[in-house]
């Protein structure tokens, strides 16, 4: 079913669309260093960001517009277990402060980019670092994806029909991040929080004050998911599997390129660090926005598109504003969850871009590339990957991109031993690692392989039910933790056995990780220096 | 100013770190209904306000080890 088309809405999100690709453009001359044409510049924003252009970075960067309709849609669905995002954006904060400012100092003293990079140096080997890299790319693919699944269920709830919108938004992203690099994002993540933060402050005032109030509202969604047989508290089957997914989606979440390209482009290690203690602000509204579902649960809102068995839930957070808001605030609302897919899609794409250029086509295509080769290489992977992303959009089934999303945590999560570990200590072998990857990568494939969900057989979801091993029990757990566990387990037991073979040369020392602070910028407060 | 603390002492802001994962890691803690904040369930504004804890636990963890430079 397509909606009867909005002008007034269409008019306002393409307005605002045009407004941030000038924005896009204008950011080539932001704190432009020498010249843009080198992954430093072009793929790190010369990593000179402070606190506020970090927080809004990283901040633009992990909390997606996917994220804004697919967790209310998950607690649409599925009640309470949707919930889960919010312990995950918790726990992630005290997990990464520590390896993320250490992480910091030491791509900093060598100049690393990309954590494969990082892994190359530290461990030596240059087959653990081109895993690492496949690893990092093929899990952020499908993630830039569905950065499309914002955008695509705007345009179905706005009554458009086609896909004609998604690749003009798409080419012409491609176009400003090619000429303007990190700054792009950057620049118009300012916009596209500042939007979202208002958008959403409006709805979890506005829309309960519309319903009668979180007492109907919650009362309302209970009865709504009793129906289905869910719940807006959790089974005492389904704690294991929250608990996992949770812990485990934290671990992952700084793993991505996309979330190491945020951390490095900002000025210090002080900056890494006081943002974790910023950047639950976020967490914040992710928490609210969840909520979104059970309003929209509340309101009886039908979701549009997809089909009749399988109605495509993305769309209730747009359907539900378009019911409950007078059109021009709805048509601000659309353009906030447009924009706010166009930024992280940007910081995946250049994460990645900047992984293929350092870590696949310098070491291994073209030993010589110059700085300039570089970035060039890094330029033109960033727009295949985001038409890349289009393409598979519109081209294979959305369900498909969905469930290879599920599968992107526990992708890359298998490269927490090599770089997290790694941050910390040298006692493991490199080829003990790529063991433990290769084991904890299978083991992890397999079980996803044996999975089915409603709709399909294999790769149904991310959530394994034990009782495919033959444990009497309704419980599930997260198949991340469980190859992540097995790949540690491996790693440990073979460094010993692999003594004797020659270790890799580590090209860093125990002070690199330490400190190493810029020099005092001529603004802000900078490092504490001279205190005693 | 000399500093009195010990680093030893100092460290042990760190096990800061734990609280949060604790607190909403752990769904025993907090899987209820009652007692429940304006219609919210405890399980729901339990969660939202460990947002702001892990906010001030962090922080400290951050003011306390600069100080320590």
């Amino acid at each position: 079913m397509i909606p009867p088309f909005n002008g007034l809405e269409f008019g306002i999100v393409a307005g605002m669309f045009a407004v941030v690709a000038v924005l896009g453009f204008m950011a080539t001359r932001w704190r432009r260093g020498t010249s843009l044409a080198s992954v430093e510049e072009w793929g790190l924003g010369g990593r000179r960001f402070g606190t506020a252009v970090t927080w809004f970075l990283i901040g633009g960067d992990l909390y997606t517009a996917y994220t804004f309709v697919a967790v209310p849609a998950l607690l649409f669905g599925t009640g309470a277990a949707g919930f889960f995002a919010v312990p995950y954006t918790i726990a992630v904060f005290p997990l990464v402060m520590f390896a993320a400012a250490r992480m910091w100092s030491v791509c900093h003293e060598h100049g690393y980019a990309t954590s494969a990079e990082f892994v190359r140096g530290r461990h030596g080997s240059p087959v653990l670092a081109l895993l690492v890299a496949i690893t990092g790319i093929v899990a952020t693919m499908p993630y830039i994806a569905l950065q499309l699944t914002g955008i695509k269920a705007v345009i179905e709830t706005m009554g458009i029909g086609g896909d004609w919108p998604l690749w003009i938004a798409f080419v012409v992203l491609a176009v400003y991040t090619f000429t303007s690099g990190l700054r792009a994002p950057a620049l118009v993540a300012f916009v596209k929080d500042i939007l979202i933060f208002v958008m959403v402050l409006v709805a979890v005032i506005y829309i309960p004050y519309k319903l009668g109030g979180y007492n109907v509202i919650f009362h309302g969604a209970q009865s709504a998911l009793a129906a289905k047989g869910y719940s807006t508290l959790l089974s005492g089957s389904q704690y294991l599997g929250y608990t996992t997914l949770a812990l485990g989606s934290a671990l992952a979440l700084f793993l991505y390129p996309h979330a190491v390209t945020g951390v490095l482009a900002s000025r210090s290690r002080d900056v890494v660090k006081k943002n974790m203690s910023l950047l639950p602000a976020y967490s914040l509204m992710l928490g609210f926005i969840a909520l979104l579902g059970y309003m929209a649960l509340a309101a009886h809102v039908k979701p549009v598109g997809g089909t009749a068995a399988k109605p495509d839930t993305t769309t209730i957070v747009p359907v539900l504003f378009n019911s409950e808001f007078p059109h021009w605030f709805a048509g601000l609302a659309f353009g906030a969850i447009v924009i706010g897919a166009l930024v992280p899609a940007a910081i995946m794409a250049i994460g990645a871009a900047n992984t293929f250029a350092r870590d696949i086509y310098k070491p291994y295509i073209r030993p010589n590339a110059s700085e300039r080769e570089e970035g060039l290489v890094s330029q033109l992977a960033s727009v295949i990957l985001k038409l890349g992303a289009v393409g598979v959009i519109v081209g294979l089934k959305l369900t498909f991109a969905l469930e290879f999303q599920l599968i992107g945590g526990v992708v890359v999560i298998q490269i927490l031993p090599s770089v997290v570990l790694g941050l910390y200590t040298r006692w493991y072998h490199r080829w003990a690692l790529v063991a433990g990857w290769i084991v904890g990568m299978g083991l992890s494939v397999y079980m996803l392989y044996i999975t089915p969900s409603a709709t399909a057989t294999h790769f149904g979801s991310a959530s394994f039910a034990l009782s495919s091993w033959g444990i009497d029990t309704k419980m599930t757990i997260w198949t991340g933790i469980v190859g992540v566990v097995a790949n540690l387990v491996v790693a440990t037991g073979l460094t010993p056995l692999l003594a004797r073979l020659p270790r890799g040369r580590d090209e860093t020392s125990p002070g690199d990780y330490l400190e190493a602070e810029a020099p005092p910028m001529p603004f802000g407060p900078g490092p504490a220096v001279g205190r005693t | 100013m000399e500093n009195q603390t010990r680093p030893s002492r100092r460290k042990l802001v760190l096990l800061l770190l734990l609280v949060p994962l604790v607190a909403v890691l752990v769904p025993e803690f907090y899987n209820f209904a009652q007692p429940s904040i304006g219609g919210m369930p405890f399980f729901y504004w339990w969660q939202l306000l460990w947002i702001a804890g892990v906010a001030v636990c962090v922080g400290v963890v951050y003011l306390v080890m600069r100080r320590a430079r």
